[in-house]
């Protein structure tokens, strides 16, 4: 499904973002991509959706050579991934039903039913209530909310969460990985950025774990069904060696 | 649908920028307007002018009918004269009667000998005045020759020179309006690029992003033709008592609904050209 084969990301400034990156992630797989501050995870999810470019190396996503895509089929591919920004990017400027609703608009949807997919997400994020208010008008785990409704409005294939519990309480945000979760389980392959030990923990899921823009762990492929416990216990393993190795994980 | 929606909010959040749009292109439609009415004012003007008896021969007494008639002849075979009119010496005097009927002195002084008759010409076109003139001029049966090439030649100048001011005009202001617009429509692209960007991270394609401030351009250009067309026409309405008769005899008003909605339709599609193209001008430039 996605695929990063020996990526490398350098800044103009000369600084590397990624250096030599490679790993899979298979369709209707949970994977957390862990690591600290400007460790790459979010660089990751800018190659992901073609928001930039890898300097060197192969980026492929449900079998799109992303790097080599034509600029008229970025928007496609932008349709096929749901993204959860770090910073959300909901329009301040429009109530949280017409955020949701925006990749249902530029994708075309008749209004009608737009409006009906909508309203099901929202009920099932559990933001229904607060469809007619503004995003300052809600908590931070109400927005994350309405960032992972948008997110689902086109039922992605992919989702990419980039801390979506960043700013949230530790309650609010299991409620998020609970909810993202459920997503995957009903076959989105969803590939999670975060800090959150607790969550990583919560879920026991594959963990990938960057530093300094090099991969550290986690580039195996998904474990098989039989060996999954034992391998989503090292992958939490890895983490805690992770978190010895670097104290701001 | 959509697009209208989002055209429409976009311009209800920026009242000032709207304004100033609308504001740009009223002027431009208004000097539109009174130009277009002005061309037609002073069209119909030349044409009445053209129309009047433009060359007046007048006969020696001894002249006899059928030079006259001869005359006449070889002045329609040149092909250059619209109308004659033959004024005899009793339909000279019934003329000189109604114009000072009210100084019996002056009509018992005159008899129908004294006044000469005299063949009333009018030209097919202004350029031509000049040959008739001299073909006149050079006929022995003529005493004299009055020639009204100066009036209408004047006019005929003063529409030309009027006519080129004003297109230069147009075109100045037509290019003033559509920067103005790049400008302001260009500030508004700017104040929502963040907008934009969230948008084409969500799969907004190029077109789905432009078509708002394309329309945007469009809604601002007829909305400005349509006032600067009120306006004008307001005013053509209200100053038309005046005009009348300070143009008397003159078969400019009322000028015909035909030609209003004639140039509220042009003006539309001017507009429309025009709000486009600046439009397009601003995504090309700040939507790479």
């Amino acid at each position: 499904m996605i695929r990063l084969d020996k990526v490398s990301k350098q800044f103009r400034t000369g600084v590397f973002a990624l250096s030599d990156i490679s790993f899979e992630v298979e369709k209707g797989e949970f994977v957390f991509l862990v690591g600290p501050t400007g460790s790459g995870k979010t660089t990751i999810f800018r190659l992901l959706t073609r928001e930039a470019l890898p300097t060197t190396g192969e980026v492929v996503v449900d079998n799109w050579d992303v790097v080599k895509l034509p600029n008229n089929k970025i928007s496609h591919l932008r349709k096929k991934i749901g993204v959860v920004f770090q910073d959300l990017k909901l329009l301040m400027d429009r109530t949280i039903f017409e955020n949701i609703i925006l990749p249902l608009e530029v994708s075309g949807i008749d209004s009608i039913i737009a409006t009906k997919i909508v309203e099901e997400i929202m009920k099932k994020v559990g933001i229904l209530p607060h469809k007619d208010k503004f995003p300052i008008q809600l908590s931070g785990g109400e927005l994350q909310r309405a960032a992972i409704a948008r997110a689902l409005t086109l039922e992605p294939d992919i989702l990419l969460a980039d801390e979506p519990t960043g700013n949230l309480d530790s309650a609010t945000a299991m409620e998020i990985v609970k909810l993202l979760s459920e997503i995957n389980k009903k076959g989105t392959t969803v590939i999670m950025a975060t800090h959150n030990e607790d969550a990583v923990k919560a879920l026991s899921k594959r963990v990938i774990s960057l530093n300094n823009g090099i991969l550290t762990g986690g580039n195996e492929k998904k474990p098989k069904p039989h060996l999954e416990h034992s391998e989503k216990k090292s992958a939490i393993i890895d983490v805690k060696d992770k978190k010895s190795e670097d104290e701001d994980f | 649908m959509k697009t209208f929606k989002t055209t429409w909010r976009n311009i209800r959040r920026s009242p000032y920028q709207a304004f100033a749009a609308v504001l740009v292109m009223t002027l431009t439609f208004l000097f539109i307007s009174f130009f277009t009415f002005l061309l037609f004012g002073s069209a119909k003007a030349i044409s009445y002018f053209e129309s009047r008896p433009q060359v007046t021969a007048f006969f020696r007494n001894e002249v006899k009918q059928a030079d006259i008639d001869n005359l006449k002849n070889e002045l329609n075979a040149t092909g250059k004269v619209a109308s004659l009119k033959f004024v005899s010496k009793q339909d000279a005097l019934k003329i000189y009667r109604e114009q000072n009927k009210n100084d019996p002195l002056l009509l018992e002084l005159v008899t129908a000998d004294i006044l000469p008759a005299s063949l009333e010409i009018s030209a097919v076109k202004i350029e031509n005045l000049s040959e008739i003139n001299n073909q006149l001029l050079n006929s022995p049966l003529v005493s004299e020759v009055v020639f009204q090439k100066d009036v209408v030649s004047v006019l005929t100048s003063w529409t030309n020179a009027l006519r080129t001011i004003g297109l230069g005009l147009i075109i100045v202001l037509s290019l003033v309006s559509v920067f103005i617009m790049v400008i302001i429509i260009g500030v508004k692209i700017s104040q929502k690029k963040e907008d934009i960007g969230i948008m084409k991270l969500i799969g907004a394609g190029d077109w789905y992003i432009r078509t708002p401030f394309i329309f945007e351009g469009i809604y601002y250009g007829v909305i400005g033709a349509i006032l600067g067309w009120i306006i004008s026409a307001g005013a053509l309405w209200y100053a038309t008592p005046f005009l009348s008769s300070f143009l008397k005899g003159m078969p400019i008003f009322p000028i015909p609904l035909i030609f209003f909605f004639g140039l509220l339709g042009a003006e539309i599609i001017t507009a429309v050209i025009l709000g486009t193209l600046s439009s397009f001008l601003a995504v090309l430039r700040y939507l790479k």
